[in-house]
C-alpha cells in the first residue's frame, strides 16, 4: 500500500434541490509510474490511481478512467445537480489493490 | 495585475518606482476573510513607503490559487503535517500533541517570529520544533529545510494566518537586528548584488519572465509552483544568494536567522498568509 496517501474533498454543507454544486477531490499520491527503478535496478511496479469513481445515492456521477501519463496528487472537480439529501461516495482505485473512500452528506437548504 | 501594469508603465520613466494604489480587482480573500496585502511603511523602512505582500506581484492564476484552501496545494503539506503532528516519535515514547494540545495553541507564534529569547538567543520556529524532538522526544533532528519541517512550520504558521505581522526589533533584538540589515545591503557574489538592489530598487519591474516582489516573507513557507512543494525561509534565502552567484550562507546560520529577523520587520504591517502561492 502506497504510503501517505489522503483523499480530501469539498462538497457544500447544504444545498436546495435540483441545485448545481461543484465538488472539488484531490487525493495525495504518490503515483509511481512503473518506469523507475529502485537503487538495486530492479523494476519499481507501477501504482497509480487507475480509477475514480464518485455517487450520489448510489448513482453514478463520474467515472474515471487514469492511465500511465497522469500526475501525482490527481485533482478533479466537477459539477452535479443535487436532487435530494443524500451522501456524496467518492472511491479511488490503487493498482496494488487499495481502494480509498470518502463520503460527504449534503442536506437540504 | 492592474497594479504591476502600472508600475511597468512608470518604470519607463521614472528611476524609482511609483507605485499607485492597487486596483480593486486584487483584493486577497481567504475564507471570506479580506487580508491586508499593502499598507504603509514600518517607520525603520528609509527607502520605501509602501509595503505589498508578495501576492500582489503575482498573476491571476496564482493569486486564486491562494484564495481557496482547497485549491491551495500547499495544504496537502498541510495535511501530512497534522498527521505527523499526532504520530508517536523518538525514544520517549511522545508527540507533539502529548504537550500541545493542538496546532491551535501556536495562534499568533508566527506574526512574532523570529524573537530573542530568554537568555539572549535569536529563535526561529524550526530551532524550537527542533528542540523540542531532541529534547523532550528523543527524536532526530530535522532538516532545515525538510519537507518534514517544512510542513510542520507551515501548520504552525496557518494558525497565525490573518493576524498582523509584529516583530520587535529593540530591546535585545537591536544587535542582531542591525547586522540583518547590514546583510541586506550588503553587496556580495559575483554579480555584485545585495538584497536591496532586487527587492527595494526594482520590485514591479521584470526579472526574467518574473515580477520581483518587495521580498516579504509574511507567507512563508510558501508553495512554489516551480518546485511543487513548500518552501522555508532560509531555503529561499538561500536560492536568492544562488542566483546572484554568491556563496550562500547555511540555513539555520547566525547569517540567515539575522537577515531573517531583519526581513520579517520590514513586512511588519502586513498579515500573515502561511500557506501562501508563489511561482
Amino acid at each position: 500500500m502506497a504510503k501517505g496517501v489522503k483523499p480530501r474533498v469539498k462538497v457544500p454543507k447544504t444545498a436546495s434541490a435540483g441545485e448545481m454544486v461543484t465538488l472539488k477531490t484531490l487525493i495525495s499520491h504518490k503515483m509511481e509510474s512503473g518506469q523507475r527503478k529502485d537503487s538495486d535496478g530492479n523494476k519499481i511496479p507501477r501504482s497509480i490511481i487507475h480509477r475514480f469513481t464518485c455517487a450520489f445515492n448510489g448513482k453514478t456521477v463520474v467515472d474515471v478512467e487514469m492511465g500511465g501519463a497522469i500526475s501525482t496528487n490527481p485533482y478533479f472537480s466537477f459539477d452535479a445537480v443535487v436532487p435530494e439529501a443524500g451522501e456524496f461516495h467518492f472511491t479511488w482505485y490503487d493498482d496494488d489493490g487499495s481502494v480509498y473512500e470518502t463520503k460527504k452528506k449534503v442536506e437540504m437548504a | 495585475m492592474k497594479l504591476i501594469k502600472i508600475i511597468l508603465a512608470m518604470a519607463g520613466l521614472v528611476a524609482t518606482p511609483i507605485v499607485t494604489i492597487a486596483g480593486e480587482d486584487s483584493q486577497l480573500t481567504i475564507n471570506e476573510e479580506p487580508f491586508v496585502t499593502s499598507v504603509a511603511a514600518p517607520a525603520h523602512l528609509e527607502n520605501v513607503d509602501t509595503i505589498y505582500s508578495g501576492w500582489t506581484f503575482r498573476t491571476d492564476e496564482t493569486q486564486a490559487l491562494q484564495m481557496d484552501d482547497f485549491d491551495n496545494p500547499a495544504f496537502v503539506f498541510i495535511d501530512q503535517a497534522i498527521d505527523t503532528f499526532n504520530a508517536v516519535d523518538g525514544s520517549a515514547g511522545k508527540a507533539c500533541v502529548s504537550c500541545h494540545e493542538s496546532p491551535e495553541v501556536f495562534k499568533g507564534l508566527r506574526a512574532s517570529m523570529p524573537r530573542v529569547n530568554g537568555s539572549g538567543e535569536l529563535e526561529t520556529i524550526p530551532e524550537l520544533v527542533n528542540n523540542c524532538r531532541t529534547e523532550r522526544m528523543g527524536a532526530e533532528k530535522w532538516k532545515w529545510s525538510g519537507g518534514k519541517m517544512a510542513g510542520m512550520i507551515g501548520l504552525i504558521g496557518l494558525q497565525s494566518r490573518g493576524m498582523t505581522v509584529d516583530v520587535a526589533i529593540n530591546g535585545p533584538a537591536t544587535s542582531m537586528w542591525e547586522k540583518g540589515k547590514e546583510l541586506y545591503y550588503q553587496r556580495v557574489g559575483q554579480l555584485d548584488m545585495s538584497c536591496s538592489n532586487c527587492h527595494e530598487d526594482n520590485y514591479g519591474n521584470m526579472i526574467r519572465a518574473d515580477h520581483l516582489s518587495q521580498g516579504q516573507i509574511n507567507g512563508f513557507p510558501t508553495y512554489r509552483l516551480k518546485n511543487a512543494k513548500l518552501n522555508t525561509i532560509h531555503g529561499r534565502f538561500k536560492g536568492c544568494m544562488k542566483n546572484i552567484r554568491a556563496t550562500p550562507f547555511k540555513e539555520g546560520s547566525d547569517e540567515f536567522k539575522a537577515l531573517e529577523l531583519y526581513v520579517a520587520s520590514r513586512s511588519n504591517g502586513l498579515m500573515i498568509e502561511t500557506p501562501s502561492v508563489r511561482n
